[in-house]
């Protein structure tokens, strides 16, 4: 089973989002993306300074054998970037809820957080994925 | 295509009690990674690695006639392929095209087997069944035959401690012979796919799963690991050998994709021979090259190569990291004006232009 923390919200793309006490949110991908990439390869992110729709494509991960999409759990303003990722994306595979973090956003849209899955939704949602 | 309407190899219960992710390949249910795409290739740089590749396709040619109707019917000179020999050669269409890249087997004096491509078999079982009508028999063994590749500098160590007698081991490279593992017939041929030493053993269906328990047994004290098709690909690509249906196609011929060494223009006729003829005469337009990515990024297949000026000028047919080498490279068709290496292009990828560089192949070679 999947590590799925109990403080964080998801999406149904396998992103995670961390409310942090200013305000913003930190954003990565899950246990359960990293278990399907496998050996990541590369992340490519987008500079700080850049906005973001909510579920807009912010850039992209790979692994060996794929490249997938990252969306942004919501809208608002990039205002950092894991600039470590550039030469060890393989803290995405070791630790994808803390080291392997990916961007951190200043949200514009209130509600756009309570519009997230909390960890019983996104485990449901894994669920019925998994048939 | 529902998984139900997949074919399985007689290991494929092995697969997934060992945990492999099993995907969908060429009509095929295929274990794509067991422990992780990276460790395995490097289990079978450093150690070795045991690939079940029973999807691929073993058609068998008998008779007195046998070896001059393959002879008609590939590049390469099969004619003079001495018995417990193997060469590669491609086999090509009218125009010169390429149908298939295949190993020939000679068996026996008028016995001879021919691997193909899982994707091909029916293609290339219908081609060769065409060719044998009248001439000599010919079987489809395929769904019949299983094939286990040990790969990696250990596989000739786990071979023996497996009980590979001493003829099976000082088998020389495309060499062949027969002996009995743990109880199974088996057909070792001096092959593979990953630019390591090692065998390729065949066995009827019936004793793979014993032979697969007992060279991973044997193996485990060499670090043997089960490495599924993941890092197959990554070991062909770093050892730059073709995949059909990547890098070489009907669409594409020998000369331009680097394979003119198994083509013998110059010897009795084959398929296609008068088209080769042609075009190795006016010189290829473009060659299969390969990259090396000189800016972060991995190419992959189908994305577009740009001239140093941006302007389009080919396509990447296979690429991804090279966990070997630690570099993102890639295989690809440029114009012959461009194709020497040092030549600076690029990789378009997802729209943006990244670096690349043409460079000699193979990206990694055994020392």
């Amino acid at each position: 089973m999947v590590s799925i923390p109990s403080d964080l919200r998801y999406t149904k793309d396998h992103e995670w989002a961390r409310r942090e006490e200013d305000g913003s949110v930190r954003v990565g991908v899950t246990e359960y993306a990293v278990a399907q990439l496998g050996d990541v390869t590369l992340v490519d992110l987008p500079k700080a300074g850049a906005d973001v729709g909510a579920h807009a494509r912010f850039g992209d991960i790979e692994s060996v054998k794929t490249v997938s999409e990252l969306f942004a759990p919501l809208a608002g303003k990039i205002v950092e970037v894991n600039g470590e990722l550039e030469d060890r994306p393989e803290l995405v595979n070791e630790d994808p809820y803390g080291a392997g973090w990916m961007v951190v956003i200043a949200p514009s849209a209130a509600g756009d957080w309570d519009a997230l899955l909390d960890a019983a939704g996104y485990e449901a949602h894994l669920a019925a994925l998994e048939g | 295509m529902s998984d139900a309407a997949l074919s399985k190899t007689p290991l494929h219960a092995e697969h997934v009690a060992l945990g492999a992710r099993m995907v969908p390949f060429a009509g095929w249910s295929m274990p794509v990674q067991y422990a992780g795409v990276v460790k395995e290739h490097h289990a079978v740089r450093t150690a070795a690695g045991l690939f079940d590749v029973s999807h691929m396709g073993e058609l068998r040619l008998r008779g007195p006639s046998a070896l001059a109707v393959v002879d008609s019917v590939v590049t390469n000179d099969i004619a003079a392929l001495k018995v417990g020999r193997a060469k590669y050669t491609v086999a090509v269409n009218e125009a010169g095209g390429i149908l298939d890249d295949l190993i020939v087997y000679r068996l026996a004096d008028e016995d001879v087997l021919v691997v193909c491509n899982a994707s091909n078999v029916g293609k290339m079982s219908a081609h060769f069944a065409q060719h044998a009508t009248g001439r000599c028999d010919f079987e489809d063994q395929s769904p019949a035959t299983a094939l286990i590749a040990l790969q990696g500098p250990r596989a000739l160590a786990v071979a023996r401690d497996a009980g590979a007698p001493d003829a099976i081991l000082a088998l020389p490279r495309f060499a062949i012979g027969t002996a009995a593992l743990a109880g199974v017939e088996v057909t070792f041929a001096r092959t593979g796919y990953t630019g390591e030493d090692g065998f390729e053993l065949f066995c009827a269906n019936e004793g793979a799963t014993t032979l697969w328990r007992h060279l991973l047994a044997a193996g485990a004290a060499h670090g043997i690991a089960p490495t599924g098709l993941g890092a197959r690909d990554t070991l062909r690509l770093e050892a730059a050998l073709s995949l059909y249906g990547n890098d070489i196609d009907e669409t594409t011929n020998p000369f331009e994709a680097g394979l003119g060494w198994v083509v013998k223009l110059d010897r009795g006729d084959f398929v296609g021979r008068e088209a080769l003829r042609a075009i190795h005469a006016a010189g290829p337009a473009r060659r299969l090259v390969g990259l090396e990515m000189t800016e972060r990024g991995i190419a992959r297949h189908g994305y577009p190569i740009v001239s140093a000026s941006g302007a389009p000028i080919g396509v990447v047919t296979s690429g991804s990291p090279g966990p070997t080498i630690d570099k993102n490279v890639a295989l690809g068709y440029v114009p012959t004006e461009h194709a020497a290496p040092g030549t600076t292009l690029g990789v378009e990828i997802r729209g943006k232009i990244v670096g690349a560089a043409v460079v000699k192949t193979p990206f990694y070679a055994r020392q």
